[in-house]
């Protein structure tokens, strides 16, 4: 195109593919001793935490009445007559084969309930960020582009009462009303008691789960109990996205380029959304990697009010219990997760946008 | 010409006489900018409200926030003597709403105190020394800064126990990391400036350039970052008392009252509405609040 062109000079279109790898292996090589050493300021963090618990660890497996001789062999078994230092390289040798532990509830292994609560909540969060995505990008453009006008004054205060609004009370007001009130959604829970355990879990997502089975009555209900959790973490991401997405805009539209775009006489569609919006991708899809990892945490209060078995769910029933080998795992995982999606974000956005160098 | 009009001269001068003179003439000059800034304003006065309420709590309750009434549980809104009905044992929500403010002020407060000096000292240091002191700090201010912080505050809070202090340090704990790149960005634009290097000259050593040089000069894009997070800070405390890791019963603390109500909530509807507009208002009033600020202080942030 020959606007691209006068307007990037400075850099040819069309690049290798191989010398478009590069900075990526380069960058990557960077940021993968940075991942390093935010991974294990993680684990460090949260072996201090597991050592200031004030619940005896070995009290809570033995239980109080057990006798001395039974306490000193768990207490040898722990590691704890050890340094502290041999402690937590017993830690981190355990994390890097994904063994967290025991839970003391049920006395399964930590990994293996992570990994039967984590893809509820990775279902919730995924139509969460898509709900986001699909009403908030529209919303942040149309707000730029009639900056000033009822449109932008709209999405002004979406965002705003997004940002203020307590996420649990929001979702309590939602139950009640299209739930208790209207009866247009199924309560909380993943799916009405009727239905639970009918598909076989293949994913753990039961959305999926159900589709794969054909079973669509399993897919109706579980789509009607998972609508409102997910809108409500739809609303919140859509708040941030719209928010940046305007942003973004703003400072291309106010560009010169889009001034020679519309003396040509492009068409107003095409300014922006072949040339403005074009140059927000990858910004975008950074805020979008961001928000997500937010609402894998975000959603830690909306499993409880919406009983959604996730892991937001199982860490709180966890440290309601003291059950701290739980909490720690779910914890580690929650932020090895968050960790890898603000790195992944980082990079694409050094990579890909040469303006960031 | 009244006084008032003499003073308001005063401070708009364009020759200001003293340091105190230019110091409260750039104030002054400032709320009339806040002052032009309607949601700013609004979200001001609800702040102020919410102060006054919290200093004249036992005056204007009608009712004592503790005490129970087991044969008026659970009354309506609008019901006698209770306008925003009671709760499930019976004690007024109006006079617990009330009372729940000073809590809400006191965590705040204490957060907004804790996080940003630490945030500060943290930040200054590592901006001014640099090297290897640089690094270190700001690698593990990005460890914090990588961590989701609900989550993060939860494992602190298992692990320090339930409370409001402990809640408050939790919350400090996740939140001060921001500051703390504020204000090594802001020391490092500032540290190879010429006033710097004269002062330098004049003999001054880092502390005095730290605290008496650096900091005034951070405050500012501080208090703007500070505003804008006492929302954020107002709802993670609410959702640790939602959760039952904060405050503790029978404290009338905002987010434990919704979690209360959260088991009559088909039946009984406003034992846990009304909490949560209080928290949505106050909320909404920081931001409100800091948006203004933000455009007032630090325009290059804002679109």
């Amino acid at each position: 195109m020959s606007l691209n062109e006068q307007h990037t000079q400075r850099r040819p279109i069309r690049v290798p593919l191989a010398e478009k790898l590069w900075p990526f292996l380069r960058a990557s090589v960077n940021v993968f001793g940075s991942v390093i050493v935010t991974i294990f300021g993680l684990l460090l963090i949260t072996f201090i935490i597991g050592r200031v618990m004030p619940i005896d660890p070995v009290l809570s497996i033995v239980g109080e009445q057990a006798s001395q001789s039974s306490y000193d062999a768990a207490y040898l078994e722990l590691g704890l007559d050890k340094p502290l230092l041999v402690q937590f390289f017993y830690y981190l040798w355990d994390v890097i084969h994904l063994d967290f532990g025991t839970s003391l509830l049920n006395a399964r292994p930590v990994t293996e309930d992570i990994a039967r609560v984590f893809p509820a909540t990775l279902e919730l969060a995924t139509i969460g960020i898509f709900m986001g995505m699909i009403f908030g990008i529209p919303l942040g453009v149309l707000a730029a582009v009639r900056k000033g006008s009822w449109i932008d004054q709209i999405a002004r205060v979406v965002a705003l009462v997004g940002y203020s609004m307590p996420i649990f009370w929001l979702g309590l007001m939602g139950l009640f009303l299209f739930y208790g009130v209207l009866g247009w959604v199924g309560g909380p829970g993943r799916v009405g008691i009727f239905y639970v355990d009918i598909v076989p879990s293949v994913t753990g997502m039961i959305l999926i789960d159900a589709m794969l089975a054909g079973n669509w009555d399993v897919f109706k209900n579980a789509f009607s109990h998972i609508i409102l959790p997910a809108s409500l973490l739809g609303y919140y991401s859509l708040a941030y996205i719209s928010r940046m997405t305007r942003s973004f805009m703003l400072e291309q539209l106010s560009a010169e380029y889009i001034t020679t775009a519309r003396v040509k006489g492009m068409s107003e569609w095409d300014v922006v959304w072949k040339h403005a919006f074009k140059n927000i991708r990858v910004q975008l899809i950074t805020v979008i990697a961001l928000s997500y990892a937010g609402l894998l945490e975000g959603s830690v209060l909306t499993e409880i009010i919406f009983s959604w078995p996730g892991i937001g769910s199982y860490i709180t029933t966890a440290l309601l219990s003291a059950d701290m080998n739980a909490v720690l795992g779910g914890t580690v995982v929650v932020g090895l997760i968050f960790i890898l999606l603000n790195i992944f974000s980082d990079l694409l956005y050094k990579v890909f946008d040469p303006r960031a160098k | 010409m009244s006084d008032t009009q003499t003073l308001r001269q005063w401070l708009l001068s364009e020759t200001p006489t003293s340091r105190r003179h230019a110091k409260l003439s750039a104030l002054y000059q400032g709320w009339l900018s806040l002052r032009a800034n309607t949601m700013a304003m609004i979200g001001l006065s609800i702040l102020v409200a919410l102060v006054l309420v919290a200093i004249t709590a036992p005056i204007i309750s009608p009712h004592d926030p503790f005490t129970q009434d087991l044969s008026n549980r659970l009354a309506p809104l609008g019901a006698e003597g209770h306008l925003f009905g009671t709760d499930s044992l019976g004690r007024d929500i109006l006079s617990r709403l009330f009372y729940g403010a000073r809590i809400t002020l006191y965590i705040v407060a204490l957060v907004a105190l804790i996080a940003p000096i630490a945030g500060l000292l943290i930040g200054t240091v590592s901006g001014y020394i640099g090297g290897i002191t640089d690094t270190i700090l700001m690698r593990i201010t990005d460890i914090f800064l990588a961590f989701p912080r609900l989550v993060l505050a939860l494992a602190f809070v298992a692990a320090l126990g339930a409370g409001i202090e402990n809640a408050v340090l939790a919350i400090s704990l996740t939140a001060w990391p921001p500051y703390a790149r504020i204000a090594r960005a802001e020391t490092l634009t500032i540290r190879s400036s010429d006033f710097i290097s004269a002062i330098k000259l004049q003999g001054a050593g880092p502390i005095r350039i730290i605290t008496k040089h650096i900091w005034p000069l951070c405050i500012s894009s501080l208090i703007v970052r500070v505003t804008l997070d006492m929302a954020g800070i107002i709802l993670a405390a609410a959702g640790l008392g939602f959760l039952g890791l904060g405050a503790q019963p029978p404290s009338p603390e905002w987010g434990a009252m919704i979690s209360e109500g959260r088991r009559f909530i088909l039946d009984y509807w406003w034992v846990a509405t009304v909490p949560g507009l209080a928290i949505f208002t106050v909320s909404l009033a920081f931001n409100l609040l800091g948006d203004g600020l933000r455009d007032l202080l630090d325009p290059k942030a804002g679109e």
